[in-house]
């Protein structure tokens, strides 16, 4: 079995986001790249099931649309673990174009079990995992907390509202995943940082595609009036107060 | 022309959720000036089905077929979209809840829409068609166009309200005659929790950080919730710990609520933390650190220490339910 982890680089999530050229696009000055933390844990869920060997998961890989300033965060990839790596050499434009250029090279490669995270920490769309298993036409989940692999089968727990629905799908098939899939990430040890620099990326040029939305400015949210403190040995005043003023409970 | 809108069926009711999503869809139709059909798959009730009139629902399809009695979304996708092209739907909105996020990426692909993500508020403006969606995780809006004759749009749980309408809505029973496809999910086994409150449904949540201490001291805080009728809720640390399950983690990584009301108890308000409670409507803060970020989040703040503090709002709050 092979496995595909889709993943992104976003801004490190301690980032205080600023925006340039008219607030049109992110100021990327000092910002500190990082996978995007569902990725991450996704690509450390996946790494499990190989070290399983009931499992029969063969190899490992990571697939990423972006320019070549996103190959740190590859080589951080194949550093976790991952045996090799694809990038598709464009500008992510928007969730339908990412996910029509991965779903073109998944193709190509042929997966049995491909993996999204839920969101990115920048575009927050969860879009692009659906969208790939609709442009491939397989199974996917979304919500998924928990992936195992079952007789060659993968058996995964996805969140409902109020529980959890154990569920199996046939292969090929896509697992949409979210917090609970890994415990914690997997940090890369010294050697896996010396051997990721020998792995394999390899390139792929896009295929014309158009994308359907366009981000025309970014806005701060409206700041917050500033708190108003309340003695902590008369908490009901802070009752009171949620009761009259802001008539919320 | 008709804006489409998927209301989830639980257990054979709606919930407030479904109700917000047609108020929103009348919005969005009557910018348009047009109407709202409200779709919904699996056995109802007629009564329940006419409550959506009262919400702005022109027209309510209804479609129980037994090979959908599970979400798989290649197929409940291949119903919404065969409906949305027989309704000339330019709108489709669906919730940015689980469901909502598994469906609006296939129908996106099916219909070649473009989708914008987590709104919660109206359009800016339909020509052209331009919505403010969430981005970089609550700490900015992203004004956005969206170029695609059909549109689909996910709204936020909780961050548009209820709107009522006098309004009698026509019903329609309906099978759609379309082929779903063999069906390639399996459920195995459904674990339910009865009668909780939802963190994600919830107009008022209690959440305890590392200022708790100890997964021993979460009684009051519980009780807490439960007095208010609200849900339970924790930062990141807390669950990491083990010291809560991680459904009940809240934050970047965790679950995006916009709750009326946001008690957060021992928890500093890392960014990562605010980015999922950052759109409560009110901030309550309880921190023994007069710095905390939390506070520049707050409203209303105590500075204090979270096990002191806890049992005298429980008993405040008994008073007033007296």
């Amino acid at each position: 079995m092979k496995i595909l982890v889709c993943i992104s680089n976003v801004p490190d999530t301690t980032t205080k986001v600023r925006f340039t050229e008219g607030n049109k696009s992110l100021d990327t000055a000092g910002i500190q790249w990082v996978i995007n933390p569902w990725d991450e844990l996704s690509l450390t869920r996946a790494l499990e099931l190989k070290e399983n060997p009931s499992t029969g998961v063969k190899s490992v890989t990571v697939a990423h649309v972006g320019t070549t300033a996103s190959e740190a965060t590859i080589r951080k990839a194949l550093a976790i673990g991952a045996d090799e790596a694809i990038r598709v050499n464009a500008e992510p434009a928007d969730a339908w174009y990412t996910a029509f250029q991965l779903a073109e090279v998944i193709r190509k490669e042929q997966f049995d079990l491909i993996m999204c995270g839920i969101e990115s920490s920048d575009y927050n769309g969860s879009l692009v995992g659906g969208m790939i298993a609709e442009f491939l036409g397989v199974p996917n989940l979304s919500a998924v907390s928990s992936l195992n692999i079952e007789n060659g089968k993968p058996v995964m727990v996805r969140e409902i509202d109020g529980g959890k629905e154990t569920v199996s799908l046939t292969v090929p098939c896509l697992a949409v995943v979210q917090k609970g899939i890994a415990k914690e990430p997997r940090i890369a040890s010294m050697r896996g940082i010396m051997t990721a620099r020998t792995k394999q990326i390899k390139i792929y040029e896009p295929v014309p595609a158009e994308p359907l939305t366009e981000i025309v400015v970014f806005e701060k949210p409206a700041p917050r009036a500033a708190c108003r403190f309340i003695d902590p040995e008369n908490p009901a005043e802070l009752i009171r107060l949620l009761q009259n003023e802001a008539k919320v409970i | 022309m008709s804006v489409l809108v998927f209301t989830e069926n639980w257990d054979g009711k709606f919930k407030k959720l479904s109700f917000e999503l047609v108020s929103y869809a009348r919005g969005v139709a009557d910018m348009l000036n047009t109407s709202v059909i409200a779709l919904q798959i699996g056995a109802m009730d007629e009564a329940e089905l006419i409550k959506l009139g009262n919400f702005g629902a022109s027209r309510i399809i209804s479609i129980d077929r037994p090979e959908l009695k599970n979400l798989d979304n290649q197929a409940w996708a291949e119903v919404i979209a065969t409906v949305a092209r027989k309704e000339n739907a330019k709108v489709i909105i669906l919730s940015g809840n689980n469901t909502g996020k598994a469906l609006a990426p296939r129908l996106s692909v099916k219909l070649k829409a473009g989708v914008g993500a987590g709104v919660s508020r109206l359009p800016l403006e339909t020509e052209p068609f331009t919505v403010y969606k969430r981005a970089f995780s609550g700490n900015a809006l992203a004004k956005t166009l969206i170029r695609t004759e059909v549109k689909i749009l996910t709204l936020l749980q909780n961050s548009y309200g209820l709107s009522e309408t006098e309004n009698k809505a026509v019903m329609e029973r309906v099978d759609i005659q379309t082929d779903v496809g063999a069906i390639k999910t399996e459920v195995l086994d459904v674990h339910k929790q009865p009668g909780k409150v939802l963190l994600t449904d919830a107009d008022i949540v209690v959440s305890g950080g590392r200022g708790m201490k100890s997964p021993d001291n979460w009684g009051p805080l519980v009780e807490l919730a439960s007095l208010l009728g609200g849900a339970t809720a924790c930062s990141r640390p807390v669950s990491d710990e083990g010291w809560r399950p991680h459904e009940e983690h809240t934050g970047q990584t965790g679950k995006i609520i916009s709750p009326n009301l946001y008690i957060a108890v021992g928890i500093s308000g890392a960014t990562q933390h605010l980015a999922g409670v950052s759109s409560s409507k009110y901030i309550v803060a309880i921190n023994t650190d007069k710095d905390a970020p939390i506070f520049e989040a707050a409203q209303y703040g105590i500075v204090g220490d979270a096990l002191k503090v806890l049992p005298k709002l429980v008993e405040a709050v008994k008073e007033i339910k007296k």
